[in-house]
């Protein structure tokens, strides 16, 4: 007979779970991705994923470490680490980055649960700093025509010049990383992991309404800046990663406006045209003193009059 | 009441309820060959037992004297002979006087036993003192100790706790179906002999009929309200309990009295009816038998100090490998080392689990989802307190206000990465409890 301390049950949850439900959120993206920029799209997130798994896999073994693949979390840092990148990018790079995302990012802080920045962001800017050019060779949508390797201007970098119509930027047939382009799929996969609650929705709505707000105060289409870039990529898959987050409804609201608010900054008055995954990297390093600023009250706790 | 949720999430957990034992009448189990009881049933200081080797007892006869201010006697159930007094060890690791009784079969009431003469508040406690009624609801906590105080004229509203939010047991919701009378008049003397206003009985929304008997019982009279509660746990917490009923806030550190309130499980109101009536002590009491590995799970009256062997056998004994017995419910009841251990007067549960329901999945890193933030019933951060102890940072736990822990179980509970959450906010506990008589 066991002896133990209280309680002595458990719900179903589990970290796998959670990861499987993150996955299936992430399959009407991987498909569209497929469909607008062709099977090269889906090698990319089979190469990243797998490169990632074994990353870990390989870590976990010679540091004699238990060997933690089986909580998918892997899976996720990879699949979205190749929504990061286009379609023609080499396959060497997308590796290197899946190494850079899980060795550095994430296991030398002591894995799942310590990293102190998104994996899968930290990859992308590493990539994205050292292969300039590459990273933004975006390709032509596949359809109609099938993938074009020559570089196109991102709807981002567009729109400063001419506007797409909007349905196109919704539907995602549009140049672009892999994962960003298709607002539908990713909305799905939001929806499926709000209903699953897997993530709360006040990370992802803030961060979007504080986008819509401070475009139109800036004088932008608030809608093309929404369906644009990796906004959505973002806002529903990255900046809602637990570790990386803050815990309480208060502090997630004060992530979702910070995040809103650099990302804006970035587009409308830094060089770059993309400020998405600089905005998540700057906000995680400021979750720790969110989560310090935003405490829960506990019951009975108020100071006395 | 729409719960400010920029306070505290607070959400509790979604345990699953398993009353399956909600409609079966109660039975009363046979007197046993022989009752143990433990000098320690309560919260407080050890009874000091009053018979030795060899001597006569009766039903109702008192063993156990109680010592000092928190505490509460202790009486036999049966009429026999005392064939022990030894120390035994108890769930707490303590170890205790136990007086062992072998039974007669006659059940003899001890000729001492007559209704108490109640007249005013004084005299009510000096009664309930005698009864050696103790929170029937699982703390333990002697009742007497709990309606007596300095000032009554603070308290405004009685609660009685029916809100039995633990799986399985079912054993105050059939207090209500069974005895409602008892519950009804109970009611009626505790707020006559302490002068209080309002009463609102609390009961869950998944015992409708609890709550039609107590609708029915209390038409006419506009000082009592039955208060139909979501069905989440720990809806019966003390303070979550007070929380919902009244919107009052218990204070750190604080009673219910400083809000106002008193709290009683509907059990012991309704045996405080009883005695009143009878005069007859705390000596028996209802439990739920139930979970996987029992065969025909009931509700059964049995006499405090029955071995749990013999409880677990009227109900048709266990079946197949039986891998956890806990008194009490799943959420913070308590492992049984050895089953020829005594039904204790707080046990509202005997619950056999099989070694399949008993096994906890293997514990994986900390995740940060935030979950026993947002379950946490009293607004605590279980993660940061965590990170505070492992860190041996005391005032940290104390800003934290680790001490308003119940140890519930919903931050364990919820935790997808199966930490055993809860056991480290007891050791915060205990490390803050401390330091601070370090200091």
């Amino acid at each position: 007979m066991l002896v133990k301390a209280s309680p002595h049950i458990r719900d179903n949850s589990s970290t796998q779970r959670i990861m499987l439900d993150v996955i299936i959120a992430l399959c009407p993206a991987i498909l569209a991705s497929g469909i607008i920029f062709g099977w090269r799209a889906l090698l990319l997130v089979g190469v990243t994923a797998a490169a990632s798994v074994a990353f870990e896999y390989l870590y976990c073994y010679f540091l004699k470490k238990p060997i933690t693949i089986g909580d998918l979390s892997a899976v996720v840092t990879g699949i979205l680490l190749a929504f990061n990148l286009p379609a023609t990018i080499p396959l060497w790079i997308a590796i290197l980055g899946s190494f850079v995302s899980i060795v550095i990012a994430k296991q030398l802080f002591g894995g799942l649960g310590h990293n102190f920045a998104n994996p899968a962001i930290v990859g992308r800017i590493v990539l994205a700093v050292s292969f300039a050019g590459r990273m933004t060779a975006y390709a032509y949508p596949a359809v109609p025509g099938g993938v074009d390797a020559l570089a196109s201007a991102t709807p981002l970098v567009a729109t400063r010049h001419a506007d797409l119509p909007l349905l196109q930027l919704f539907l995602g047939a549009h140049g672009g990383v892999l994962g960003e382009t298709c607002a539908a799929a990713l909305l799905l996969g939001g929806i499926y992991l709000v209903v699953r609650r897997v993530i709360s929705p006040a990370i992802p709505v803030t961060y979007l309404a504080t986008v819509a707000i401070v475009s139109l105060l800036a004088g932008q289409e608030p809608l093309v800046q929404l369906l644009s870039g990796g906004l959505l990529l973002g806002a529903i898959f990255m900046a809602t990663d637990y570790v990386t987050s803050p815990y309480t409804l208060t502090g997630k609201i004060v992530y979702g406006l910070g995040l809103g608010v650099i990302t804006c900054a970035i587009r409308f008055w830094a060089s770059s045209a993309e400020g998405v995954s600089y905005a998540i990297l700057l906000m995680n390093l400021l979750v720790p003193y969110i989560n310090d600023l935003t405490r829960q009250k506990p019951l009975g706790g108020a100071k006395k009059k | 009441m729409i719960k400010n949720v920029f306070k505290r999430a607070a959400k509790g957990a979604h345990v699953p309820h398993n009353k399956n034992t909600q409609n079966t009448m109660t039975v009363d189990m046979p007197v046993p060959e022989k009752i143990l009881l433990p000098m320690q049933q309560h919260i407080g200081g050890t009874a000091v037992p009053m018979v030795k080797k060899g001597d006569q007892v009766f039903v109702g006869t008192l063993v156990g004297r109680a010592e000092g201010y928190i505490s509460a006697p202790i009486h036999s159930g049966v009429s026999g002979t005392v064939t022990d007094v030894r120390e035994i060890q108890i769930s707490s690791g303590a170890r205790v006087p136990a007086v062992e009784i072998t039974a007669d079969g006659s059940q003899t009431v001890d000729p001492a036993i007559a209704p108490p003469a109640v007249t005013d508040y004084e005299s009510f406690t000096t009664a309930i003192r005698a009864s050696g009624l103790v929170g029937l609801g699982g703390a333990g906590f002697p009742t007497s100790v709990k309606l007596t105080m300095k000032d009554l004229s603070v308290i405004d509203t009685l609660i009685i706790n029916g809100a039995e939010c633990e799986p399985y047991i079912t054993a105050d919701n059939r207090e209500f179906v069974e005895n409602p009378e008892d519950v009804m008049s109970g009611i009626m003397a505790v707020k006559k002999w302490l002068g209080v206003k309002n009463v609102i009985i609390a009961i869950e929304r998944n015992k409708p009929e609890a709550m039609d008997v107590m609708f029915g019982l209390i038409k006419g009279d506009a000082s009592i309200t039955v208060k139909p509660l979501p069905s989440v746990y720990p809806q019966g917490a003390e303070k979550i309990l007070i929380e919902s009923c009244t919107g009052r806030e218990v204070p750190r550190g604080g009673l219910p009295s400083d809000v106002g309130c008193i709290v009683m499980n509907v059990s012991s109101v309704a045996f405080v009816a009883a005695y009143l009536r009878t005069g007859m002590p705390l000596i028996s009491r209802r439990l739920t038998v139930d979970g996987g590995a029992v065969a025909e799970p009931k509700n059964v009256r049995v006499i405090v100090g029955t071995p749990i062997a013999d409880v677990l056998a009227f109900c048709g004994g266990t079946k197949g490998e039986v891998g956890e017995i806990i008194t009490g419910g799943p959420m913070m009841g308590v492992s049984v080392v050895d089953t020829a251990f005594p039904i204790l007067k707080q046990n509202n549960a005997v619950l056999a689990f099989p070694r399949s329901e008993a096994e906890l999945p293997p514990v994986q890193e900390c995740i940060h989802c935030g979950r026993c933030i947002e379950a946490c019933p009293m607004g605590l951060s279980p993660v940061i307190i965590a990170k505070a102890y492992n860190a041996h940072d005391l005032p940290g736990l104390d800003k934290l206000m680790v001490d308003l822990c119940m140890e519930c179980g919903c931050c364990s509970f919820v935790c997808p990465a199966k930490r055993p959450v809860t056991e480290t906010m007891r050791f915060a506990k205990t490390m803050l409890k401390k330091g601070a008589k370090k200091k």
